[in-house]
């Protein structure tokens, strides 16, 4: 048990939600008029003895619990990343470890100094020279002053901005801006470091400098918890990851496993299994529309390099069943663009078919190598034998795919609305 | 947090280590100027934290060292104030003269009399100005600390109080130099100091722990409600009429009305410069007794409340 440099014991944290309590904050006027509202509210409440459990609710608050129960412990030296989606309690977690909120309950232990990089370039000021930022950042991240001036230099030298170290920042670009705000953090001397999504910030080789930099972090010995969305960086960086989930800790374990699970969480979540009626043209109810695991491939789902099963179940209309039809799903990439449409077999006209008959199953699988990463919507279309467009069904699901392996030293968005596996040959 | 543990605080970063055994044995392979000094019998001690009680004031120890973001965030504001004006600092100077002037021209033409003694009613006046506009200044400035700051809260850990110190500093360097004119002003007039020249540092540090008891007060509360910062200007208006400022107290304020008068602490604090500087005569103790333990009351108070608000801070400014 020695060797434990976070200890995160059963923290919990709490939030008040809407303007039910604005009484209590909220403007000043609100606090004056507050009194004689709620004297009256109460005068109101006796007197007619209504509104009294919409009342309860209001003085309750409306609460919202970001973090639950949250224990996990990382040791001295291992680098660990704290994955889940969006508003899972992720960036709570990492205020509360960084000291800048509260936990409602629970107690957190660290070994020695902190340094939180919660975002670039903390305590910059415009109107200041590079040279006056440096000195005023770093201290503000918990350097001293003495600390600052012997690692000047080189500071200077990792963000390349020495020309302009006497120009006001607020006349850098924000590239350089970026670079300076995070040489600055990578020089901070600490033994724990809290990072938050710090690699999606700066051009290529600014990037490739910031990944060598954590690399040398998570080699060095120093403790680092790191948050972020880039599963490569992750699993590459991480020695062990938790999952948070609805601000519970999910998993715990290997960078690998916790990556792993945190994707399977995310294919059952985006399938769409929901029935909708729709009526339009020909179809008359959509069953069900999912995207599907592949039985023969056992890693996680939604990988750009495995193939992706979309499963369509959709009831039609009797007229439909006498024309003949087939399907053609349009896959919008995040953009809006469309990616790329493909087209079943068309299927043939049955009249009098039996109503367990018009329950239709299409199957479409995408090959590997095909998707880029990202959120697709995909839209379904419904068409006749003779190509006339029965129905069409937007936003029929969404699914975002993940790449999980490093592809040279590249960590960031990948561009264009596919990424097909190309066979490249550079004749000698 | 452990900050200043020896042996810890000089750290090379450029420097690789290579686990054999994640938890013992480690192989130090260095490539940079220091070894980084972790191993497994080197790591501190855990530190714990968790929500605090209510009534828990400062942490003084953690607040020395937290000095140096205290003297930076001032320098910042210091530098950022006067950058882009054409005077500068000068403003520090022409503020205090300006109202000084227009109150001795008004008193002279209403030919009333506020000041006693033979002192001129400019440098009595100025003598009053300077400590106020120093105190006028920090709260203004300290007010607005907690809420201007509000980014830096919610990505960083300081110690909160931090900010409303920090605040001083501008209004600090702006005193010292109305200070240096006062004194200029004083020797022209032919007034020379006294040995009780030497009360001037002391009473410095009373105006600043006066200034402080106010804006704990008033830089919490405008973390929350911003209205704030807007009547805190007419309150110092108000505030300026009901100090000795432009009037010397036994000049102007009857004798059965001076308990109550002096609850004011800058009140007290203004009479004594006048005795430093200028030899004025020395408040009763009955008036300097209330005036402390009114300051005290409210900086105790403003204390805790900081301490309560300031847990809201990152959430809700």
């Amino acid at each position: 048990m020695t060797d434990i440099a976070i200890c995160v014991d059963s923290i919990s944290k709490r939030y008040r939600l809407g303007t039910s309590n604005s009484s209590e904050y909220g403007r000043l006027s609100e606090a004056i008029v507050g009194v004689p509202r709620a004297l009256l509210r109460g005068v109101h409440r006796t007197l007619l003895g209504r509104n009294r459990e919409a009342s309860e609710r209001a003085a309750k608050g409306d609460t919202f619990w970001a973090l639950r129960d949250v224990s996990f412990n990382v040791r001295s030296g291992e680098v660990c990343g704290i994955i889940g989606r969006n508003g899972a309690g992720k960036s709570t977690l990492l205020k509360v470890l960084s000291r800048i909120t509260e936990p409602t309950s629970g107690r957190f232990g660290l070994s020695g100094r902190v340094a939180s990089l919660l975002e670039v370039g903390t305590g910059f000021h415009p109107e200041l020279t590079g040279r006056e930022n440096i000195f005023l950042s770093g201290i503000t991240l918990g350097m001293k002053r003495s600390e600052v001036r012997r690692r000047f230099d080189e500071i200077v030298d990792f963000s390349g901005v020495e020309k302009f170290l006497d120009t006001p920042v607020k006349h850098y670009s924000s590239g350089m801006q970026v670079r300076l705000g995070f040489s600055v953090a990578a020089h901070l001397e600490s033994e724990i470091l809290i990072i938050d999504e710090v690699l999606a910030v700066g051009d290529a080789s600014f990037q490739k400098k910031c990944l060598g930099k954590l690399n040398a972090v998570a080699g060095s010995g120093r403790t680092a918890l790191f948050v972020s969305h880039n599963l490569v960086a992750v699993r590459s960086l991480c020695s062990s990851a938790v999952l948070i989930d609805e601000g519970r800790v999910a998993m715990l374990g290997d960078a690998a496993s916790v990556v792993a699970e945190h994707l399977k969480t995310l294919a059952e979540s985006t399938a769409d299994g929901r029935e909708r009626v729709v009526g339009v043209g020909g179809i008359k109810r959509v069953v069900s529309c999912q995207t599907r695991r592949p039985t023969d491939y056992s890693a996680e789902t939604l990988s750009i390099d495995e193939p992706l099963d979309i499963e369509l179940n959709v009831e039609l209309d009797p007229a439909a069943d006498e024309v003949g039809y087939g399907v053609v799903f349009h896959f919008y990439f995040e953009d809006g663009t469309l990616a790329f449409a493909s087209a079943s077999p068309q299927r043939k006209a049955m009249p009098q078919a039996s109503p367990r008959a018009r329950l239709h199953q299409w199957n479409c699988r995408v090959p590997a190598g095909v998707l880029n990463e990202g959120q697709y919507v995909l839209e379904v279309l419904l068409i006749a034998s003779d190509f006339g467009l029965l129905g069409r069904m937007p936003d029929m699901l969404s699914f975002e795919t993940f790449d999980t392996k490093p592809r040279g030293g590249w960590y960031g968005k990948w561009v264009g609305v596919m990424r097909p596996v190309c066979d490249w040959t550079s004749p000698p | 947090m452990n900050l200043r543990k020896p042996g810890h605080s000089v750290v090379g970063f450029f420097v690789c280590i290579l686990s054999t055994d994640a938890a013992h044995d480690r192989l130090f392979i260095s490539f940079g100027k220091q070894p980084y000094p972790f191993g497994p019998n080197v790591i501190s001690p855990l530190k714990f934290f968790q929500a605090r009680s209510r009534l828990q004031l400062f942490d003084f120890r953690e607040l020395w060292q937290f000095r140096e973001v205290v003297w930076a965030f001032g320098m910042r504001d210091l530098k950022v104030r006067y950058r882009q004006t054409a005077v500068g600092v000068m403003w520090a100077v022409a503020q205090p003269l300006c109202t000084v002037a227009v109150f001795g021209i008004l008193i002279h033409w209403l030919q009333g009399r506020a000041t006693t003694g033979a002192t001129p009613y400019i440098v009595t006046s100025l003598c009053g100005m300077v400590p106020w506009q120093f105190f006028a200044t920090a709260i203004t400035q300290s007010t607005q600390s907690v809420s201007a700051n509000s980014s830096l809260l919610k990505k960083v850990y300081f110690p909160r109080v931090v900010l409303p110190l920090a605040a001083f500093i501008p209004a600090a360097v702006d005193f010292l130099i109305a200070l240096a004119i006062l004194m200029l002003v004083m020797a022209v007039s032919g007034i020379a100091p006294t040995w009780k020249f030497v009360l001037v540092p002391p009473l410095m540090a009373l105006t600043v722990l006066c200034a402080l008891a106010f804006s704990l007060w008033l830089s919490a509360l405008n973390a929350i409600y911003r209205d704030v910062q807007f009547v805190v200007p007419f309150v110092l208006q108000l505030g300026m009429m009901m100090s000795p400022v432009v009037y010397e107290s036994e000049a102007v304020v009857p004798a059965q009305w001076q308990s109550l008068y002096f609850l004011n602490p800058m009140a007290i604090i203004i009479q004594l410069y006048r005795y430093a500087l200028l030899g004025a005569s020395l408040p009763g103790p009955t008036q300097v007794a209330i005036s402390f333990a009114s300051m005290l009351m409210l900086m105790l108070l403003g204390a805790l409340y900081f301490r309560n608000m300031e847990r809201q801070f990152a959430d809700r400014s």
